[in-house]
């Protein structure tokens, strides 16, 4: 159904799957998240502006890019970004990204006869929301194993201003991946209690969008923090 | 898949992409952060003057691929469009005004001593 197909009076009719249409022949849960998603943009941008405007501004170490030597003991700390644990985790996160779209394709077409394995295979919900869950585990566990390392070298939330922006602006999408990876064992849930049916798409679709936007806020904070000097 | 969409606001079922076009955008997706990451260990690249425009530009393809075909904005209602688009545009201008105020930019156009 389209929008042109939603009912004439539409903010008193029932979208499929519990919503309601808006006035404009909208589900409300979609004009909702992509609100959401609206606000989240600005919350990363002041998150992202702070983290750029502090960028250089620490007096000691260690650095993000940058050999830094203690003047009081003479240690040496090498630059503590670790480029190729943070290449392979945005890889997860965006193939975690492709197998969440594949995941609402294959709720939205579980009745399209499947008539061979490789259909069988894309055409499984649970399967693919699954994967994007891993994934989504799998790229908190990089970023935990990268938060510890920083610890032990030396840099805390505490320890300079590059350590305070740098874990607030991190933590906070971790946070928000963390969320993601419950929402969906969420939908999990309901996948393995009674089957998720096309009539369910929009609350997989839903769930969609704040995991592609998980992502593409961390397609930023990639270039923005680990690859620009 | 147009025929088991779901209603819920889709103004453009039919003009969904396919599992094909999925796939293709993993790749390109790939390929485009491989080469980022390459640009970084290149010195050639990493210390000239376009490396830092090419980054942006490449990271602004991805975050563009990704909604455009992953969250449907290319396809979904005007509506959907500008409540995302509307937010981003002023979280943008946002974060260049602040960084001319206080970072780096301020510096180089002679706003701060």
């Amino acid at each position: 159904m389209t929008a042109t197909n939603a009912p004439t009076h539409a903010a008193d009719a029932h979208a499929h799957g519990g919503g309601h249409y808006t006035s404009l022949g909208l589900d409300n849960r979609k004009v909702a998240i992509w609100t959401f998603i609206g606000s989240e943009c600005m919350l990363f941008a002041s998150l992202i502006s702070t983290y750029l405007i502090y960028k250089g501004k620490s007096p000691q170490g260690p650095f993000p890019h940058e050999t830094w030597t203690n003047p009081s003991t003479g240690e040496v700390f090498p630059p503590i970004l670790n480029i190729p644990v943070t290449s392979a985790s945005t890889f997860v996160l965006l193939m975690s990204s492709l197998a969440m779209v594949l995941a609402l394709a294959a709720v939205q077409n579980r009745h399209v006869p499947k008539h061979s394995a490789w259909d069988r295979i894309l055409g499984s919900s649970k399967l693919w929301l699954w994967m994007t869950c891993l994934l989504g585990i799998g790229f908190l566990g990089c970023q935990a194993y990268e938060f510890t390392s920083f610890i032990h070298e030396g840099l805390t939330i505490r320890t300079n201003l590059f350590g305070s922006s740098f874990f607030t602006l991190t933590g906070f999408h971790g946070a928000h991946v963390t969320a993601g990876v419950i929402w969906l064992f969420t939908l999990l849930a309901i996948d393995y209690r009674r089957g998720l049916e096309p009539k369910d798409a929009t609350i997989v679709d839903i769930a969609a969008l704040y995991w592609h936007f998980v992502d593409v806020v961390w397609i930023a904070i990639f270039t923005l923090v680990y690859l620009i000097k | 898949m147009a025929d088991n969409a779901p209603a819920a606001g889709h103004a453009h079922d039919d003009h969904h992409p396919t599992w094909s076009i999925y796939w293709k955008v993993a790749l390109f997706l790939t390929i485009v952060t491989a080469i980022e990451v390459s640009a970084y260990y290149i010195p050639a690249w990493e210390t000239s003057w376009v490396y830092v425009p090419s980054m942006l530009i490449m990271s602004a393809i991805k975050f563009a691929v990704v909604v455009y075909y992953y969250m449907h904005l290319g396809y979904d209602h005007k509506i959907f469009r500008a409540l995302f688009t509307g937010p981003l545009i002023i979280a943008i201008l946002t974060l260049i005004g602040l960084l001319f105020l206080f970072s780096k930019l301020a510096i180089r156009i002679g706003l701060l001593a």
